[in-house]
């Protein structure tokens, strides 16, 4: 049985990913910031699982509630086995560019507060000798475009957070997995015209599932193609790279 | 994605955008959209899931499953889950929709909003006869829970009520309880239209499930022959196996239509002869009984990209014979084939939906593969011939009604456009209002 902590919850790729751990008899504590959209999600997955989850309400910029909300899912679960780490916000990048407050707050949401939440976390998992970790990435962190940099650094910045936790961790026997997903049809992209590239949650959900249940960490594309489609788009020389509208 | 064409992808829509409801309680009606759609799987044949210059709620995200009483089989679900996803959830419990229609990628909202029927009318009655209650978002009044003793006509207006009332944000419905997931089915030929009708008064009082599939496309002296399957939940202790596995999908809408007449005409032939040499009775799953179109997915890609329109109506009993004749004889004249020409009688059970298709007599459903002008006009033939014979034509499978053959055979339609949320609008409902 695997005891799960999900903050984030309320995502649409958490909440794929945690019915598919349902499934496998997972018990999770699901933390988040709305309390009305939180009793739903863990009311459907107090069914599917059969257990009762425990649920936190949580504003993940504020970091010092961190380690009281990983202290309050060890007291309910009796001992951490997954953590999935799944919220973020998609800013608007021109808003970014002229309101400071905005950008500073597009990185504390989707970086900095991350940060925290992962290493207390690794902290525990690195002392008990187990446990994964699963930080949620994006493609946008591959490489810097115009189009979307803010939410990229801050994404390309977790990135490297993770691979630095694989890194330290592997020795410990902690598995740290990397998510990168493509486009997902999901709250958060609600604003942009979809097209053949998109993925439901659902998707990536299994992806994020396989890999937990995998023996090794890593660096997990969702869906798969996107692997390629980002090898090709950092291999563009900068030289050329600069004269494209991405 | 973008463009959120109905099943039957006629009639195409032109401008029309989604908005994605992730939230039950978060629909918001009438905030940002001029008019609004509430949404489900987008099932329905004809315009009734479409809103034309407007905005569809997609509701699929709503899909969470909040409580379940396995003493009472009572679920409460919200309404974007689909009766699959109830079904993966109650059989291993011993559960089973008491009603399903033949596919089952129509969400619990659809099948409200419609109030789908299945092959167990006359003895169950449709869909919205095991809705217990729900709850109902509108833009210009609290959430309000709605059951069908309150007298206050929600419920009424609601089941049936074409999604224009309001959100359905969750449901509780009463679940049947089953041994497992085996049918015994019977199958049993017929010659005629007259065989038919025996039969089928001679099966309803022992079989819970009917339904008949007729060859539309049979040479005149066998018109009206066909195949009868009648079936019960399986008894304790039943074994089969586990049924159909393989699933396949048609990827992209095929550039020109794969099914014209006269392969229809030959697959039916054989079909029927391969039957009529061996009646069986067996134990099938499940899903080979109440959905083997569901084993294809996306199948209405294969009639091209102009689509295809389905027929349902149901006849009052002392005209049905003649009018169904009538219907059959010029499918096979004008070649409108059809695989899927389906014959049920339906039962007396009342559903409490103001709006509700199913009412005693039979009902007939046929596709046809939209060729153009002349399949429109062939169609509208046969509306005005259901229309004088009394019938009633199935919105949900709908793209032609006129407003009088609407209003016709559905009297209560003014109180339900009173009832109607001012958010909300559909291509359908502008078509057969006002």
């Amino acid at each position: 049985m695997k005891r799960i902590v999900i903050v984030g919850a309320t995502s649409a790729i958490a909440e794929a990913t945690a019915r598919i751990l349902a499934q496998q008899d997972a018990r999770f504590f699901l933390v988040a910031r709305n309390k009305e959209r939180l009793a739903l999600v863990a009311a459907d997955l107090a069914l599917r699982s059969s257990h009762e989850p425990g649920t936190y309400i949580m504003d993940c910029s504020d970091w010092t509630m961190h380690q009281a909300m990983l202290d309050a899912a060890l007291a309910h679960l009796g001992g951490l086995d997954g953590l999935i780490l799944a919220y973020g916000d998609l800013p608007d990048q021109a808003r970014c560019q002229s309101d400071m407050k905005a950008l500073r707050q597009a990185l504390e949401t989707n970086l900095l507060s991350a940060c925290t939440i992962l290493q207390l976390a690794a902290n525990h998992m690195a002392s008990q000798g187990h446990g994964v970790l699963v930080g949620i990435s994006s493609v946008a962190g591959d490489r810097g475009r115009q189009s979307n940099y803010v939410y990229g650094a801050a994404k390309a910045g977790l990135a490297a957070f993770l691979s630095g936790l694989r890194n330290q961790l592997q020795a410990k026997g902690v598995r740290v997995v990397t998510v990168k997903p493509g486009f997902v049809d999901s709250p958060m992209t609600k604003d942009l015209s979809k097209n053949a590239l998109w993925a439901q949650p659902e998707q990536v959900g299994r992806a994020i599932a396989q890999a937990m249940a995998g023996r090794r960490g890593g660096v997990v594309y969702a869906p798969w193609f996107w692997r390629w489609i980002m090898l090709v788009v950092r291999a563009i020389p900068e030289p050329l790279f600069i004269r494209l509208r991405l | 994605m973008n463009r959120l064409p109905s099943f039957g992808r006629y009639p195409p829509v032109h401008q029309q955008s989604g908005r994605r409801v992730s939230f039950h309680h978060e629909a918001a009606l009438g905030t940002d959209d001029s008019s609004a759609l509430p949404r489900g799987n987008g099932c329905s044949y004809g315009d009734c899931c479409l809103n034309e210059s407007g905005t569809l709620l997609l509701g699929r995200p709503c899909n969470r499953l909040l409580a379940f009483d396995a003493k009472s089989g009572v679920l409460r679900c919200e309404a974007g889950t689909t009766l699959e996803e109830i079904i993966d959830f109650a059989l291993p419990q011993g559960f089973f929709l008491p009603v399903t229609p033949g596919t089952r990628l129509v969400t619990v909202g659809g099948a409200i909003a419609n109030d789908v029927h299945g092959k167990n009318h006359h003895a169950a009655g449709t869909f919205g006869c095991h809705v217990l209650r729900f709850k109902l978002w509108r833009s210009d009044r609290r959430p309000m829970l709605c059951t069908p003793q309150q007298k206050d006509g929600w419920f009424g207006a609601t089941v049936a009520g074409l999604g224009l009332t309001g959100w359905v944000g969750w449901v509780d419905i009463q679940l049947l309880r089953v041994a497992n997931p085996f049918m015994v089915v019977e199958e049993h030929p017929f010659g005629s239209l007259e065989e038919f009708f025996a039969l089928s008064s001679a099966s309803d009082r022992d079989f819970d499930y009917t339904v008949a599939w007729v060859d539309c496309l049979a040479p005149a002296r066998s018109r009206g022959r066909g195949i009868l399957w009648r079936a019960n939940h399986a008894p304790p202790l039943a074994k089969g196996s586990s049924g159909i596995r393989w699933q396949a999908a048609i990827p992209w809408e095929l550039p020109f239509p794969a099914v014209g007449a006269r392969r229809i005409r030959a697959f039916n032939a054989l079909y029927y002869h391969w039957k009529r040499l061996r009646p069986t009775t067996r134990l099938a799953h499940y899903k080979g009984f109440f959905y083997p179109l569901d084993h294809i997915a996306h199948w209405n890609r294969l009639y091209g990209p102009r689509g295809f329109l389905q027929l349902q109506c149901v006849l009052p009993h002392g005209h049905a014979t003649f009018v169904i004749h009538e219907l059959l004889e010029r499918c096979a004249t004008q070649g409108m084939g059809s695989f899927l020409a389906v014959l049920k009688v339906f039962g007396e059970r009342a559903s409490p939906g103001w709006l509700s298709f199913p009412r005693p007599g039979v009902t007939l459903a046929l596709d046809v593969p939209h060729q153009g002008s002349q399949t429109i006009a062939a169609l509208r033939a046969f509306y005005t011939l259901i229309h004088e014979a009394g019938g009633a034509i199935y919105p949900a499978k709908d793209a032609l009604m006129t407003k009088e053959q609407f209003q016709a055979a559905y009297p209560r339609w003014a109180e339900l456009a009173a009832r109607r949320d001012p958010a909300i609008s559909s291509s359908l409902w502008r078509r057969v209002s006002a």
